[in-house]
């Protein structure tokens, strides 16, 4: 197959995708609504992972990418009357052209510093959306009304607050950049980043740029939060600055090393776990966290690499 | 807990043949008349449920759990008087994190998963905001008690509204004469650089300079400010009112860098009280604020004259005179906002009683019926004073009260009229869609 990648995985990964949308018809009409914000939150978490996860790049400022989607197509449609498909092109580029200018900066550290330098950033960008408050309306943010989200289909309209259409869109999302991270980790660009996570001084000495591949990894996962970010506010209609704090750098780091950091499908399962056990544990106690805290300890002592990096490691060498 | 029904008891132990026909012939009429069926459902003592959408955790956890209470309190003395419609209430609660994307999701849960007739209790402006569109679109009734003026602007919809206290727009306008009648002319305002303090900048300069008054500098400190010696220079030397609506945790280190900035010999100072909701004003380090004004929207201290209604509803809170827990005096409460919950409980059961409230599929009625309300008298169900309710915002306007900081007690020095907060509305929510 090509990529490298075998039957079997591209089975697996369409099978995925088949459940979900079967998903889509069968779940109850709350895990429905949970499950469009899990395909979306795990696009951010796969965006994230193929920093982490295969280039070995801890970043701690990914919600600057998220916020950077999330404003670059919020506030188009909610200041210049931009359609839904435009603003989240214009999420999208949002989210790889800050990417672009912070990789550039960032990559000069290693380890700690970058790390650092991330958050740092992250924190300047979080600053800048309550910094412009008067068109951002800052930590409250802003509500996109249903008319503005509407997408113009030849004289029909596709309503994002209709919560069938929402969850299949947030499925196809889902489905195409699950795909392509697939594609991108086994192709020989993907190869070149574990080699640089494995030893990046041997990689140099082979020759390879290693600056400019962590840039480009740095970039493709920019634009994938970029576009979860986007999707995000077009699709559930508020846009707040509360997506650029660091609590939003830190739970994408949660989400892929519970659901196990360079698998594909490991983001996905890590949102979703922690999704439930938030939603659950709250329904027991306000010291929930507590609760996840356990949940986390737990994980970590069985699957030390994450549930399917795990997996992988003891029982399905093949899994990617 | 409305499609818990109990077993049947249509037939009695020893039944005849002919009765148990007249009896199924009853029965399938019944059937075939889906209006008589509702009514008569609606009939039954299953509790209306309101889902509390309560901030357990995160930064509003302080006025959470006083929200809790009064929601309580409420609850009880409304069961106690026989509930709405006949039905009991019952209150289901989950915590939103004071987080607006978990807020959503609350508001789906409550919607979709525990089926409740209406979500209620949010106070944070950033969680209504970012719960508001799944409100909307799930088509629930969400009544609100934020203050903020994210309902009024319009920027919401149809399903949002605050009848149950009034907005941060209409509370600067009503302290603004009495400021530049009685404190001073020449005001500096220092406020929190986000949308909470630009909606002071923005309401309350306008509304000063209508009365005479002019504000000199507007200083606004960074949110992640700690520290603030280094822009007390910027406070003009003849300033007479400093205006301060600094919140959160770096308020007591405002106040007392404030004080030691001035030591004691400063302008006046005029603020709001909700940079110092749940803290003991005697709390070492606000020796500063003795002498200054409060906007409070109901006295936290038991003030001399106070209405019956307001007495009864302290007690049923629990409060004590300085406005504690009646069992812990050290656990001060948030008196100034908490009281909308309890107005508000009684505006959605007064709501539901004029909209002869069955089930979920009279949401909308329930809406309609709160957008009639215009006057609501100061008493038992309205304890902090007489409101006026503009249905085409959404939103509820009232008394304010201005206190003075005195021996370590907030004493009201004055109280607004409902007239005093007015303006003109920017939207009509009623032109909306449902």
């Amino acid at each position: 197959m090509s990529g490298g990648v075998s039957a079997r995985v591209w089975a697996l990964h369409l099978a995925v995708i088949a459940a979900l949308l079967a998903a889509g018809f069968l779940l109850p009409e709350y895990h429905r609504g949970v499950f469009a914000r899990i395909l979306v939150l795990a696009v951010f978490a796969m965006g994230y992972n193929l920093l982490i996860g295969y280039a070995g790049l801890l970043s701690l400022g990914h919600a600057m990418f998220f916020a950077a989607g999330l404003y670059g197509a919020g506030l188009p449609v909610y200041h210049l009357g931009w359609g839904v498909l435009p603003a989240f092109a214009a999420g999208i580029a949002a989210g790889g052209a800050l990417a672009l200018v912070i990789g550039a900066l960032a990559l000069r550290t290693v380890g700690v510093a970058f790390m650092i330098v991330t958050m740092m950033f992250s924190q300047v960008v979080y600053l800048t959306t309550l910094y412009f408050t008067t068109w951002t309306r800052g930590e409250e943010g802003l509500v996109l009304s249903p008319a503005m989200r509407r997408i113009d289909l030849g004289g029909a309209a596709l309503s994002l607050s209709d919560p069938v259409a929402r969850y299949m869109i947030a499925l196809f999302l889902f489905s195409v950049v699950l795909l392509l991270s697939l594609r991108l980790v086994r192709s020989p660009f993907g190869r070149t980043l574990v080699g640089i996570r494995e030893n990046e001084e041997r990689m140099r000495m082979l020759g390879y740029d290693t600056f400019r591949a962590k840039l480009a990894a740095v970039v493709v996962s920019g634009l994938a939060c970029g576009a979860a970010g986007a999707a995000w506010g077009l699709m559930f209609g508020y846009v707040g600055s509360g997506f650029a704090s660091i609590q939003y750098s830190i739970l994408p780091l949660l989400w892929v090393l519970v659901g196990g950091a360079a698998t594909t499908l490991g983001p996905l399962l890590g949102t979703a776990f922690m999704f439930y056990v938030v939603d659950y544990a709250s329904g027991l106690t306000s010291a929930y966290l507590l609760l996840v805290g356990a949940a986390l300890i737990l994980t970590v002592l069985f699957f030390p690499r994450g549930v399917l990096g795990t997996m992988r490691e003891r029982w399905l060498k093949w899994l990617p | 807990m409305t499609d818990v029904r109990k077993p049947s008891r249509l037939f009695p132990s020893s039944v005849s043949r002919r009765g148990a026909l007249k009896g199924l012939g009853a029965a399938a009429a019944l059937g075939a008349a889906p209006g008589f069926v509702r009514y008569a459902q609606a009939q039954s003592s299953a509790p209306v449920r309101i889902g509390f959408q309560a901030h357990r955790t995160g930064i509003g956890a302080a006025y959470g759990r006083w929200y809790e209470r009064t929601t309580a309190a409420a609850v009880k003395a409304i069961n106690d008087a026989g509930g709405i419609n006949g039905r009991p209430v019952e209150i289901v609660t989950e915590d939103d994190g004071t987080d607006p994307a978990r807020g959503a999701e609350v508001v789906e849960k409550f919607a979709s998963q525990h089926r409740v007739d209406l979500v209620y209790g949010t106070l944070f402006s950033h969680v209504v905001t970012g719960s508001a569109p799944a409100a909307g679109e799930l088509k629930i009734p969400y009544y609100v008690v934020s203050e903020g003026y994210h309902v009024a602007s319009g920027k919401l919809n149809r399903w949002v509204i605050q009848p149950g206290i009034t907005d941060v727009r209409a509370q600067c306008r009503s302290v603004a004469p009495w400021i530049a009648q009685n404190v001073g002319k020449k005001i500096t305002m220092i406020f929190p650089d986000y949308a909470f303090g630009h909606d002071h900048r923005d309401f309350f300069g306008p509304a000063a300079e209508e009365q005479g008054a002019q504000v000199i500098a507007r200083i606004a400190i960074p949110p992640t400010e700690t520290s603030f010696t280094r822009y007390f220079p910027q406070i003009p030397s003849d300033t007479d009112v400093i205006y301060h609506v600094m919140v959160g945790p770096a308020v007591l280190t405002f106040v007392k860098e404030l004080g030691e900035f001035y030591g004691g010999r400063g302008p006046k100072l005029f603020g709001f009280i909700d940079s110092l909701e749940a803290v003991d004003i005697n709390s070492p380090g606000l020796e500063f604020l003795e002498g200054s004004h409060f906007w409070e929207g109901m006295p936290r201290y038991l003030q001399p004259d106070a209405s019956e209604a307001e007495r009864a509803y302290r007690a049923a809170v629990g409060l004590d005179d300085n406005g504690a827990a009646v069992n812990d005096p050290r656990d001060v409460s948030t008196n100034a906002h908490m009281f909308g919950c309890w107005e508000t409980l009684h505006i959605i059961k007064r709501s539901m009683e004029a909209a002869g409230y069955r089930g979920i599929e009279d949401r909308q009625k329930l809406i309609e019926a709160t957008e009639a309300m215009t006057d609501m008298e100061e008493g038992i169900e309205h304890p902090q004073g007489p409101k006026r309710f503009d249905g085409r915002i959404h939103q509820v306007f009232g008394t304010q009260n201005i206190s003075v900081v005195e021996n370590g007690r907030l004493n009201v020095v004055h109280k607004t009229s409902i007239e005093d907060g007015l303006y003109e509305p920017e939207a009509d929510y009623t032109a909306q869609a449902f």
